[in-house]
C-alpha cells in the first residue's frame, strides 16, 4: 500500500468503537540465499483495549517475528510482508516509516529482551526517556524531566535524580530492564510489546518485572503482548494466550480455558515437557521428539505432524485450519485434539 | 545467610570434598577482590547428583571450574578420592583429566567450530592412548549412539551442522567418552528450548545409570535441579545457605533466600496468583563489599542485629538438612512477604 492510499484509508475508516488491534492473515516472509523463511505464516487474532495476550513457543516459532511485523520494525531489504494489521481501524501494513513514527513510542511501545543491547550505552538513561516524551508530547525540557523523574519511581527504581544522569552500564541488568519498561510507557501507548522481558534476568528479579509490568498494564489501561517461551511466565498474568509453532497460531483460548481443557497436541507436549516443581525428583519428563520445523521447507500437512504422537495419514497430508471460536473463545488446528480423558492419563506418548 | 561450616560434611566415602574453599578475583588494578566462592565446603557421594542452585553472581559456576582446576582457588582443599587437586600441576594435574570431565552452558560454542565431530569426541582417547585404532572408533561410536546421534552420519561432519539439543548430545558423548568418575555439568540446559532441555535431562539419567557417573549439576532453574539431583545446595554470594534432599528442600525451605527464590518461580497454573507470593525485594549486592554477618540479611524479612553481627553456621535442623540462618524457617512456617516488594 503506498503513502497516498495510507493516509486516504487512515482518514476514512479510523473509529475509537473499532477494536484496538486486529490482526488478519499476517504473513512475513525472509528472503535468504537458502530460500523464503517462512517465519509468520498467517497469523491473525483481535485484541481488545486493556487486554493481555500471551505469545508463547518455541525458539524458531516465529513469535517474536510476530511482534516485531505488527509494529513494523521489520528490516527493509528481502522482506515480504502481506496481511493486515489494523490499529484502531487504521491499517498498517504498507505504512512507511514517517508514518509508523508517529505509532511507535506514541500508540504502541515495545519492552525488548536484552535491556543492555537495546540501551543506547552512550547516553544518559534520562536523556533516553525524555527523547520520545519530546519527540511526541511538544512538552517542555523541564516538563519532560520531572516526567521521567516520576516514570523512574513509578517504575520502582530508588533515587530517581541520580539514576537519571547514569549510563546503562552504571546499573544491573534488572535496573535496566526497568529503564526500558519507562521508556516504553513514557508517552502512554495504548500497547505494549514485551518480548521475552524477563529471559536475561534472575528468577528473584523475574517475578519483580513481571509484577512491575502487570501493575503498569492495569493502571494505564494499556493492552500488552507477551512473548515468552516459558507457559509459566503468562499463565497467572495474560487474559489470553496463542501457542504458536512454525509460524502459526496452532492453539488460542482464554488463559483458564487453555489450562484446564487444552485441545492442541503441542501444547500439551509443551506443558508436559517442562519440570514441575511439585513432582518429586527423578520424575521421569515426557518429551516431544525431533526439533522444531524447518521454517524453508516445512512439512507438508499439519506442521507438527512429524513430531505428534497422535499424527495420522491425514494429519500429514492435509493441514488442519484454526477453527472457529467454540463457546469459551476456544480454536486450535488440529484433525484429532486432545480430549479431556486421554489428557489426563496418557499424556505424550 | 551464607554462612561456613563443616556440619553437613558426610563422615563416610565421597568422591569429591571441597573443604574451606576461597576463589577471589582481582578487580582491575583498584586493589579490591571480589570473594566470588567465600569459605565453601561441601562434598559430592558415590553415585549422586549434586544440585548447585543460586541466582547469577553467586560464585555456583566459579566454584565448578574451581572443582576443575580451570580456576586455580586461593585456598582450601579439593579432595577427588584421596589426591587433593589444590596441591597438583601441571602433569600431575593432567592425569586427574579424564576422570573429572566439564560439560559446558553453550553447547554450540564448547565444540571447535573446524573439527569433525568423530574427532571432537576421539580427542580424549588419542591423548590417553586408551585402547587401539579400532576400540577407539568403536568407542567413539558406542557414545554417540548412546546420546542419540547418528554416529555413522555425523562423525564426519562439524558443529554448525548440528542444533543446539544435538550440540549438546555431542558435548555429553566427549564427556563420558574417557569414562570419567564425575561430571560438572555448568548450566548444560539454560540454553535450550524446553523440549529440548526435556531431553537432554533425560538424558543426563541415562548416562549416569548407564556408566556409574557421579554428577555436580549446576543451573539456575530450581525445577530443573529439583528434577535431576539427589542433594540440592544453595548458593548466595559466594556462601552455601541450605542443603538438602530436593523433595525436603522443596516442600519446607528453611533459609528465608531458598523460600523466597521457591516463591518467584512462575507456577504454569492460571488459578495461581503470581502477585499474591512472597518474594525478595531488591537484588543481589555487589560481591565487591557484602554485607558483614549473614550476606542475605540486606534483603531478608526476618534479618535482626545479629544477622550483621555474626556470620551464621551451618547445623542440621532435621535429618540431612542443613541451613546456615540464625531464625531458619520452621515446617510449614511461610516466608513474610516484603512490604518494600515495590514493583
Amino acid at each position: 500500500m503506498s503513502a497516498e492510499s495510507f493516509a486516504e484509508s487512515s482518514a476514512t475508516t479510523p473509529s475509537s468503537d473499532a477494536p484496538l488491534l486486529v490482526v488478519n492473515n499476517l504473513k512475513t516472509y525472509f528472503k535468504t540465499d537458502r530460500g523464503l523463511v517462512r517465519a509468520v505464516d498467517g497469523v491473525s487474532f483481535t485484541l481488545e483495549r486493556g487486554r493481555t495476550l500471551g505469545v508463547v513457543g518455541e525458539s524458531g516459532s516465529g513469535k517474536t517475528v510476530l511482534a516485531r511485523s505488527i509494529m513494523g520494525l521489520l528490516p527493509k531489504r528481502d522482506v515480504e510482508r502481506s496481511g493486515s494489521v489494523k490499529f484502531e481501524g487504521v491499517e498498517l501494513v504498507g505504512a512507511d516509516n514517517s508514518l509508523m513514527a508517529q505509532y511507535w513510542g506514541d500508540q504502541m511501545a515495545m519492552v525488548f529482551q536484552d535491556p543492555m543491547t537495546s540501551l543506547n550505552p552512550v547516553m544518559r538513561v534520562g536523556k533516553q526517556i525524555t527523547e520520545g516524551l519530546r519527540q511526541h508530547l511538544d512538552i517542555s525540557k523541564d516538563h519532560a524531566n520531572q516526567t521521567a523523574l516520576a516514570l523512574l519511581s513509578s517504575v520502582g527504581i530508588p533515587e530517581p535524580e541520580r539514576r537519571l544522569r547514569q549510563y546503562p552500564h552504571e546499573m544491573s541488568g534488572g535496573m535496566r530492564q526497568r529503564v526500558m519498561i519507562a521508556i516504553a510507557i513514557a508517552c502512554g501507548p495504548k500497547l505494549l510489546f514485551a518480548d521475552e522481558p524477563t529471559t536475561a534476568l534472575d528468577v528473584t528479579v523475574q517475578a519483580q518485572i513481571l509484577d512491575l509490568l502487570q501493575t503498569q498494564q492495569r493502571d494505564r489501561y494499556m493492552a500488552m503482548i507477551l512473548v515468552t517461551h516459558d507457559l509459566g511466565v503468562v499463565a497467572g498474568r495474560t487474559d489470553e494466550i496463542a501457542v504458536m509453532y512454525a509460524g502459526k497460531i496452532v492453539e488460542k483460548a482464554p488463559t483458564k480455558v487453555l489450562f484446564s481443557n487444552l485441545r492442541h497436541p503441542y501444547t500439551e507436549a509443551l506443558l508436559s515437557s517442562i519440570p514441575k516443581i511439585s513432582d518429586p525428583s527423578h520424575t521421569r519428563l515426557k518429551t516431544i521428539g525431533g526439533r522444531p520445523p524447518n521454517l524453508i521447507n516445512p512439512p507438508t500437512g499439519c506442521k507438527f505432524s512429524p513430531r505428534c504422537a497422535y499424527a495420522t495419514d491425514k494429519c500429514r497430508t492435509e493441514e488442519p485450519p484454526l477453527s472457529a471460536p467454540d463457546s469459551d473463545g476456544h480454536q486450535f488446528s488440529c484433525w484429532f485434539p486432545v480430549e479431556l480423558s486421554a489428557k489426563q492419563t496418557s499424556g505424550v506418548r | 545467610m551464607a554462612g561456613t561450616g563443616k556440619a553437613h560434611l558426610s563422615q563416610g566415602e565421597t568422591v569429591l570434598r571441597i573443604e574451606d574453599l576461597f576463589v577471589e578475583f582481582p578487580v582491575g588494578r583498584s586493589g579490591l577482590k571480589v570473594s566470588a566462592v567465600a569459605g565453601i565446603s561441601i562434598d559430592v557421594r558415590e553415585g549422586e547428583t549434586l544440585g548447585l542452585v543460586g541466582e547469577s553472581g553467586c560464585g555456583k559456576s566459579t566454584l565448578g571450574k574451581a572443582i576443575m582446576q580451570i580456576v586455580r582457588a586461593n585456598s582450601g582443599h579439593v579432595m577427588f578420592g584421596d589426591i587433593d587437586l589444590m596441591t597438583l600441576q601441571g602433569e600431575e594435574l593432567r592425569q586427574t583429566r579424564p576422570r573429572l570431565q566439564m560439560i559446558f552452558q553453550d553447547p554450540i560454542s564448547s565444540l571447535n567450530p573446524r573439527r569433525r565431530v568423530g574427532k571432537i569426541v576421539r580427542e580424549g582417547l588419542d591423548i590417553w592412548k586408551i585402547g587401539d585404532e579400532a576400540s577407539r572408533q568403536a568407542k567413539v561410536l558406542e557414545v554417540l549412539e548412546v546420546v542419540g546421534i547418528d554416529a555413522e552420519a555425523a562423525i564426519g561432519r562439524r558443529p554448525h551442522e548440528f542444533s543446539g539439543g544435538q550440540c549438546q548430545r555431542i558435548s555429553i558423548a566427549r564427556a563420558v567418552a574417557t569414562e570419567p568418575r564425575v561430571i560438572i555439568c555448568d548450566e548444560p540446559v539454560s540454553a535450550l528450548d524446553v523440549s529440548v532441555q526435556a531431553q537432554i535431562l533425560n538424558l543426563l539419567e541415562d548416562m549416569k545409570a548407564r556408566y556409574g557417573l557421579t554428577l555436580v549439576f549446576i543451573a539456575h532453574d530450581l525445577a530443573v535441579v529439583k528434577n535431576i539431583s539427589d542433594r540440592v545446595a544453595v548458593m548466595y554470594l559466594g556462601k552455601l545457605c541450605e542443603i538438602a534432599t530436593p523433595d525436603d528442600l522443596y516442600a519446607s525451605p528453611a533459609h528465608p533466600y531458598t523460600a523466597a527464590l521457591l516463591s518467584a518461580i512462575p507456577v504454569a497454573d492460571p488459578e495461581v496468583n503470581p502477585t499474591l507470593r512472597g518474594g525478595v525485594g531488591g537484588e543481589i549486592p555487589s560481591p565487591l563489599a557484602p554485607p558483614s554477618g549473614c550476606r542475605f540479611r540486606t534483603r531478608c524479612p526476618l534479618a535482626t542485629e545479629k544477622c550483621a553481627e555474626e556470620e551464621p553456621q551451618i547445623q542440621e535442623i532435621r535429618p540431612n538438612h542443613f541451613v546456615a540462618c540464625h531464625f531458619p524457617l520452621a515446617e510449614g512456617q511461610e516466608l513474610p512477604a516484603l512490604e518494600a516488594n515495590i514493583a
